[in-house]
């Protein structure tokens, strides 16, 4: 971890005036006491998900290996852990892009185990990808339109009769400007996706997952491979989410938009949750320096410095 | 001898009368109905020919066997193309795209090997092909069948006429539809899962159903190809549905450019264009003593032709690797 000084609990939550997450519970004297035994797996007001002794595992390898998980309604929460933790094949059993051994999730308490990916993403589960995946020979304006669900004109029989579905175009189009203005993505409209730039097709990617207002949205490593200046305005519009209603996980590397954004920080290593704290706490867990540092490093630290 | 003594006029009517003729249509068609597959869908489609197979027995079949009235025999044409594209899209359209593209190369070799068998003998005649179904159809024409019908130099009959005109017609029909399908979000959807499949499912789009739909809808048009071809020849030979005729397909797809509306069209007509005038030149070559037949004698013409055809596909790969109707913009975001 940074030397960096993580903000105050309550200075983060005046930070966002018009919205502050439900994170209270925490300092609840009974919840602490739990958390000083604990470092996972805590039960917490009212969970848009639920995980529930998720297992994979690739041959001999377990990629993951969840025994108890719960999302925060409105919370932005972070994924972190070392590289091979497993926490993209975390978002692929969540969102059904893979299957798991065992276990189960509960998406607003029912079980979604046996849905396919699109019937997820269409109940409000909607991830990125951390390889970008804009479709590069559709306009960006397609790629938005394509995001909005229950679209009359996606039925085989009704395409061929616009009539049913013309206002409903428009009005997707009309949300669809709305949002790439948002993302100063709106002088690209009739552009080809692919004449994007990394960093605008990651905004562009994001953009596209609003267009179902999501209930979830998943966001893969969002800043990866963005430069610095779009990075912020990325990251703001993460921020403004949960004020619309919407419940944020997202993977990261980069620990300074971990702090920046994150209300909640989950730790993963080896497949397993190793911790989870509020953002502030969760640089000081032993479990978690471990993890990203080696167990020893402590130890080797004071002797290197002795030296 | 001079290549001025080459009937020139005479090559030349030949080639624009069969780019316009009754084989353009059908590979037309064919390849309107793979342009869904490759071109919109992204769906790698190697036995379309199967597909016109089908077709072609669905309807043939449906009057030897059952006597059915024409209108049904074609849609039990567009039938048998479905499902057979279910039988290929089924079990394999869940899984990598690769999956696909081996199962229809030996899936329409079953079909024809099937067809031509003497186990199904009794039913499809074999290697002797069918016969005998014309009859109904050739009472919806209404053209005169012992007239000449055509503009100036380029004159066929009565029932060649309506061949022509209805393959044609159909493909016409087919493309106003495409066009409608392709500026509506359903084509939205399909032109998404062709650029990345986990995108349109991430966003809630169902990329098994669509692509299913799209190999039924490009099969069916396939199986038209089929229909217009046995009602053009008054026979449906199992021998004219080997693996070649799916690659002549894709050629044309590719010299029109792969997703376009009018790329099948252009492209058949090219193609036939470049075979007739291929064939035409080089027998009139051969015959005045230009190309020694030492070096190729008039039977190898037909041979030569596809050689030269598939020179010319090299060029265009070279020069134009788009096709004639596509977009350099479009394909060179692939580079990227």
């Amino acid at each position: 971890m940074s030397g960096r000084k993580a903000p105050s609990l309550w200075g983060r939550f005046r930070r966002r005036e018009e919205f502050e997450p439900d994170l209270g519970w925490v300092l609840d004297e009974s919840r602490s006491k739990w958390m000083a035994e604990h470092t996972s797996g805590m039960t917490k007001p009212d969970p848009a998900l639920v995980i529930k002794n998720l297992r994979r595992s690739f041959g001999g390898l377990t990629a993951v290996d969840v025994d108890h998980l719960e999302i925060q309604r409105g919370v932005i929460t972070a994924l972190i852990g070392p590289n091979g933790a497993g926490k993209t094949t975390f978002f692929n059993l969540l969102t059904g892009f893979d299957r798991p051994d065992s276990g189960s999730v509960l998406f607003d308490g029912h079980d979604i185990e046996r849905m396919r990916s699109h019937v997820r993403a269409r109940k409000g589960l909607v991830r990125t990808f951390q390889l970008t995946k804009a479709l590069t020979k559709l306009s960006v304006l397609e790629n938005m339109k394509l995001g909005a669900k229950g679209q009359v004109g996606e039925g085989f029989v009704r395409s061929l009769l616009p009539p049913l579905w013309r206002a409903q175009e428009k009005a997707i189009e009309k949300r669809a400007m709305e949002l790439l203005e948002r993302f100063s993505l709106a002088h690209m409209a009739s552009e080809y996706a692919g004449t994007l730039s990394g960093g605008q097709r990651k905004l562009l990617e994001m953009a596209r997952a609003l267009m179902s207002r999501p209930a979830v949205v998943m966001l893969d490593e969002p800043v990866a491979g963005v430069n610095p200046a779009l990075t912020q305005s990325l990251l703001e519009h993460v921020k403004e989410l949960p004020i619309e209603g919407m419940t944020v996980i997202f993977v990261e590397h980069d620990m300074d938009v971990v702090w920046d954004i994150s209300d909640w920080v989950v730790v993963m290593a080896e497949g397993k949750v190793i911790a989870e704290g509020l953002a502030e706490d969760i640089g000081k867990n032993q479990a978690v320096i471990d993890a990203y540092l080696g167990s020893g490093h402590g130890i080797e630290n004071s002797e290197e410095e002795a030296v | 001898m001079t290549l001025a003594a080459i009937d020139w006029g005479f090559i030349l009517i030949q080639t624009v009368e069969t780019s316009l003729g009754l084989e353009a249509a059908v590979y037309a068609l064919a390849a309107v109905g793979l342009n869904i597959h490759f071109g919109y869908a992204g769906l790698l489609n190697f036995g379309q020919v199967g597909f016109v197979a089908m077709g072609a027995y669905g309807m043939g079949l449906s009057v030897t066997l059952w006597n059915l009235n024409p209108f049904l025999a074609v849609l039990v044409g567009m039938g048998f193309a479905t499902v057979f594209a279910l039988i290929l899209g089924v079990p394999t359209l869940r899984l990598r795209g690769d999956y696909l593209a081996i199962v229809t190369i030996a899936a329409a070799e079953i079909i024809r090997i099937l067809a031509r068998s003497t186990t199904l003998g009794d039913i499809t005649r074999g290697a002797e092909g069918l016969h005998g179904f014309i009859g109904p159809f050739r009472e919806l024409n209404p053209f005169d069948p012992s007239t000449e019908y055509g503009i100036g130099p380029f004159q066929v009959g009565g029932n060649q006429f309506f061949a022509i005109v209805l393959g044609w017609g159909v493909t016409a029909i087919c493309l106003v539809l495409i066009w409608q399908l392709m500026r509506s979000p359903w084509g939205r959807v399909v032109k998404a899962i062709r650029e990345d499949e986990d995108a349109a499912r991430a966003l809630g789009k169902n990329a098994y159903w669509y692509k299913l739909q799209a190999l039924i809808l490009g099969g069916v048009i396939g199986g038209l190809a089929g229909m217009v071809q046995a009602i053009g020849k008054a026979t449906i030979q199992p021998d004219s549905f080997v693996p070649a005729y799916t690659f002549f397909f894709w050629t044309v797809l590719i010299l029109g450019g792969v997703g376009r509306i009018w790329s099948p069209v252009v492209g058949a007509m090219i193609f036939w264009a470049m075979l007739t005038f291929f064939q035409g030149t080089l027998i009139a070559l051969v015959n005045d003593g230009l190309i020694p037949t030492a070096f190729m004698d008039p039977t190898q013409v037909n041979q030569i032709r596809f050689m030269l055809v598939g020179v010319g596909l090299a060029l265009l790969m070279v020069f134009r690797p788009q096709g004639i109707f596509g977009s350099r913009e479009e394909m060179m975001l692939d580079v990227r």
